[in-house]
């Protein structure tokens, strides 16, 4: 079953900035989707989109099976959404914004206290509950959203960019209880992110958004399998013309060979057979070799080869356009 | 039922917020505190002009003090919203299902609470330095009514402002340029016979003329029930419009987000 479907997105803004050019995308229910890419991609507004929160120019989206525009509603009832900014309110107590939140989606008397209790306890703030929400660490602040967005025990969850401004350990906090959440209570959830470890450790589902479209997808391991094999870097002793490289651009399953001074570079289908290949054939060229690593593809990699920049390029790039 | 609690839930909120600053009733009070004894002081003898009716000037300056601090007060409601927009609330709550109209009456209603607890303090100074109600209990929650309902109409357009612009300086440079005019084009401070005859004109599309003359006629010997009853009813109809707007200025928002 689909819990999210997306079809033909499109959503421009005042100022002619398109954000989104026709995005498409499916979600199984139960499962944990990665939208990957750089600021400005059109993450942010896809999730607004089928947050109900915003609307579509054209397309149509579908959550927990019901449209998000004609059934606006009641998929406000099927969903948690934990935005960019912090939504909490930080004149309140963590417990006064969770009863709140509680009140509006028609949890009330003595099984709002029980879940307000639960939810506490959960994200660790049970001690923390009664001061105000602005004297929270970052982290915490950022599990009292998390929190928010799931008193009424949501269908389907939205994080968008969850973990952004958090430092690692608290990071590595959050993934663990989203980890927990899609075990557990068997939620769907979609995760933006624009950092690529976090897309990798969590989404079981990824697609990597680039201009407002979708410019690959698939799990991790198939998106970095697409890449064939590894990345080998030998350092050389010294400094070589690219004729001494011939011989090792002779040997089978090696593409995409550089050599940039004492740096040599390939892609090879197995990093571990082919580097004593390798060294033979330099060394067989007078070429001594000081170092060689492998690196398994990365999806940086995939980034790279799928929006043709690096993903630190496009995020500088957006950045040089806002300013 | 939906729509009464959420109102309640936004209500409390904001009402929460405001009793934990306990300094805000001394602060928000200085100036209508400084308008009733300094104005009062100083146009003492504007009961002496020919024409003036009805007793001593702080006697007839206190109803339109209690429906200037209406305006100055709730002018300024629609910040909390473009806080709560800057910071993530608003979106937060739109994405819940709410009943939207909560949103601005909530918000109205900490604000009218507020004006009811400024003016019964007002009043209660007035009354201390000497001067008198007529109709008793009776007329003093007939002013106190008005100003807030004048209250809400303008915290309405307010918060309707704010979604529109969510910029601080354009809602201040608003509010400034609307508030300060519509006081002094009213009754609030000058008897309406003794007006110039265009600000009189233009005072009977004023709203704050509205507030100014139900609540000091109530507050009068002879109170003019006729013209409180049509008065307030305007104000009404104004508060409905207003609140509309309000409402319906998150279509806009969330078009252009």
């Amino acid at each position: 079953m689909k819990a999210i479907e997306a079809a033909n997105l499109t959503k421009t803004y005042g100022g002619g900035v398109r954000a989104l050019d026709g995005l498409s995308l499916e979600v199984e229910a139960g499962t944990i989707f990665g939208l990957l890419g750089p600021n400005g991609a059109g993450k942010s507004t896809t999730v607004k989109i089928l947050t109900t929160l915003s609307r579509a120019d054209s397309g149509e989206a579908r959550v927990a099976g019901l449209d998000v525009v004609r059934d606006a509603e009641r998929v406000r009832r099927s969903i948690g959404v934990v935005g960019q900014k912090p939504g909490l309110d930080p004149d309140a107590t963590g417990r006064e914004n969770l009863e709140m939140q509680a009140e509006l989606y028609g949890v009330r008397g003595a099984e709002r206290r029980r879940r307000v209790d639960d939810l506490l306890t959960q994200v660790g703030l049970s001690e923390a509950g009664g001061r105000l929400a602005k004297t929270y660490s970052g982290g915490m602040q950022r599990r009292l959203d998390v929190a928010l967005g799931l008193v009424h025990r949501p269908k389907v969850l939205f994080l968008d960019e969850p973990t952004t401004g958090l430092d690692p350990e608290a990071r590595a906090e959050l993934w663990r209880e989203i980890e927990r959440l899609a075990r557990e209570q068997e939620m769907t959830i979609l995760l933006t992110t624009h950092y690529l470890e976090e897309a990798d450790r969590l989404a079981s589902r990824l697609v990597i958004v680039d201009r407002g479209r979708i410019v690959a997808q698939g799990s991790p391991d198939e998106l970095k399998s697409e890449l064939r094999g590894d990345t080998v870097q030998v350092e050389l002793s010294e400094s070589v013309n690219g004729d001494a490289a011939a011989s090792v651009r002779r040997l089978p399953g090696v593409s995409e060979l550089t050599v940039d001074g004492r740096l040599l570079r390939a892609r090879v289908d197995n990093g571990a057979a082919a580097i004593p290949a390798l060294i033979t054939a330099l060394e067989q060229d007078g070429v001594r070799v000081a170092s060689a690593t492998i690196a398994r593809p990365s999806l940086d990699d995939v980034y790279l080869r799928h929006a043709g920049r690096s993903f630190q390029q496009a995020d500088t790039d957006t950045k040089e356009v806002a300013a | 039922m939906t729509a009464l609690r959420h109102t309640w839930q936004v209500a409390l909120r904001y009402i929460r917020a405001l009793l934990r600053q306990p300094a805000w009733v001394g602060i928000s009070l200085v100036q209508p505190v400084i308008w009733l004894l300094l104005f009062g002081a100083l146009f003492k003898r504007t009961a002496d002009i020919p024409g003036f009716a009805g007793g001593s000037y702080i006697e007839f300056l206190t109803p339109g003090v209690v429906v200037m601090l209406a305006v100055s007060s709730a002018g300024w409601v629609g910040m909390g919203f473009i806080e709560d927009i800057n910071r993530g609330t608003m979106d937060r709550l739109l994405v819940s299902p709410i009943w939207r109209g909560a949103l601005n009456l909530g918000s109205v209603a900490q604000s009218v609470l507020s004006i009811v607890i400024q003016s019964v303090i007002v009043i209660g100074l007035s009354l201390a330095v000497g001067a008198h109600f007529h109709n008793g209990v009776a007329g003093v929650a007939v002013l106190v009514a008005v100003a807030g309902l004048l209250g809400a109409v303008f915290a309405s357009l307010s918060n309707g402002v704010a979604v529109l612009t969510r910029q601080r300086e354009t809602l201040i440079g608003i509010v400034t340029m609307v508030t300060l005019p519509l006081t002094f084009l009213s009754s609030a401070l000058m008897q309406q016979s003794l007006l110039p005859g265009w600000i009189r004109w233009v005072a009977k599309f004023n709203p704050v003329n509205w507030a100014a003359q139900a609540g000091r006629s109530a507050a009068e010997a002879n109170a003019d029930w006729g013209l409180i009853a049509t008065r307030t009813g305007l104000l009404v109809l104004l508060l409905l419009a207003s609140a509309a707007f309000a409402t319906r200025a998150f279509n806009a928002y969330q078009r252009s987000i």
